[in-house]
C-alpha cells in the first residue's frame, strides 16, 4: 500500500492559506487585536478536538479480511483485531481509534485503501 | 479444482472452464462504471457527512490516488490471469499460479470485485450469508456465485498469507 497520507497533501494545499493572514502594512494603524489570529486560534484548538476513525458493517467484507485490515493498519494483535471486526459485524461500527486530527485522516485513508467503509467523526 | 499453497506462491490447479472463466472476469468486475452504487461503495464518503472540508479535500486529492491503488492492483491480477489465456483446449482444466508478492493485489481486486457485483446486484444480507443455495437459475444466481467463489479465493490467500507473515516472524 503506497497511498501518500491525505494530511501531508491537505498540508501543502493549506501552505497558500497561511499567506491570508493580514500583514500589517502600517505599524501604526495596527493597534487593534488581531482578530484573524483568534479565528486561527480556535481553528487549532478544533483540530486538537480528539478524532475518532469508525469503521462500519458491510455484509461483502469477509470477517478473517477485516481482522487482517486491524492488525496491518493499527499493529493490532489479532485477539484485539478480532475484538473490533466482531464489534463491526454485531454493532454496526466500532472506533478503531481515537486521537489527533491529522493521524486520523491517514488511517482512514489506508481503510478505505482496503475497501473498508471507514469514517472520520469527531469524539462526542 | 484444488488450491494449494506453494513456497513461492499459491497453486490453483485443475480450473474447469467454467472457473478459468469466472476468474478471468475478475479485473472487469472491478469495474464500477454505469453502477452508481458500486461507484458509491468502492470511493465512500470518509466523514458522516458532517465535515464537508474533509470530503472536498478527500475528493481532491485522496480518491485519485485510491483510484490509481485500484487499478494497479487489477493491472496486476489481470497480467497474472494471462497464465489462463495459453493454448491449452478449451475444455482443458487449467492452472493458475499467484505469486505470494502479487497476494495483496489479489486481495484488493478480489474484494474489489465483490464489492460491485453485490452493489450492482443489491445482494440482500441473508442472501450474501446463504451458502447453500439453489443451483444457478439466472444471471443473479450466477452473480451470486461469483461473489462466493471470489470470496473462498480470498479467504485462501489470506490464509496464505497469514502464514507466510507468521513464518517470516519466527
Amino acid at each position: 500500500m503506497s497511498v501518500e497520507p491525505l494530511w501531508e497533501k491537505v498540508a501543502i494545499a493549506k501552505g497558500a492559506a497561511v499567506s491570508k493572514f493580514p500583514v500589517w502594512k502600517n505599524a501604526e494603524t495596527s493597534t487593534v487585536d488581531t482578530p484573524t489570529i483568534e479565528s486561527e486560534t480556535q481553528s487549532k484548538e478544533e483540530l486538537d478536538l480528539p478524532w475518532q476513525v469508525v469503521v462500519h458493517n458491510d455484509p461483502v467484507n469477509l470477517m478473517s479480511y477485516v481482522t487482517m485490515v486491524f492488525q496491518r493498519v493499527f499493529g493490532y494483535p489479532r485477539e484485539k483485531a478480532e475484538r473490533h471486526m466482531l464489534e463491526v459485524h454485531h454493532k454496526g461500527r466500532s472506533v478503531l481509534w481515537t486521537g489527533m486530527r491529522e493521524r486520523a485522516e491517514l488511517y482512514v485513508q489506508q481503510l478505505h485503501g482496503y475497501v473498508l467503509l471507514a469514517t472520520l467523526e469527531k469524539a462526542a | 479444482m484444488e488450491i494449494c499453497q506453494r513456497k513461492d506462491g499459491i497453486e490453483i490447479s485443475e480450473l474447469d472452464p467454467f472457473l478459468a472463466e469466472l476468474l478471468r472476469q475478475i479485473p472487469g468486475s472491478t469495474n464500477p462504471e454505469g453502477v452508481a452504487a458500486a461507484e458509491e461503495r468502492l470511493f465512500s464518503p470518509p466523514t458522516n457527512g458532517r465535515e464537508k472540508e474533509i470530503c472536498t479535500e478527500w475528493k481532491l486529492y485522496v480518491e485519485p490516488e485510491l483510484r490509481r491503488l485500484f487499478q494497479t492492483a487489477t493491472q496486476t491480477v489481470a497480467t497474472d490471469l494471462e497464465q489462463l489465456d495459453g493454448n491449452e483446449k478449451k475444455l482443458a482444466s487449467q492452472t493458475l499460479r499467484i505469486p505470494v508478492k502479487h497476494a495483496d493485489a489479489w486481495l484488493n481486486a478480489l474484494n474489489q470485485a465483490r464489492l460491485v457485483i453485490a452493489a450492482k446486484y443489491s445482494f440482500t444480507d441473508g442472501e450474501l450469508s446463504d451458502h447453500l443455495r439453489s443451483p444457478i437459475g439466472s444471471r443473479r444466481d450466477l452473480s451470486l456465485f461469483q461473489v462466493n467463489f471470489y470470496g473462498f479465493i480470498q479467504e485462501f490467500i489470506l490464509r496464505a498469507v497469514d502464514g507466510s507473515e507468521k513464518s517470516s516472524e519466527d
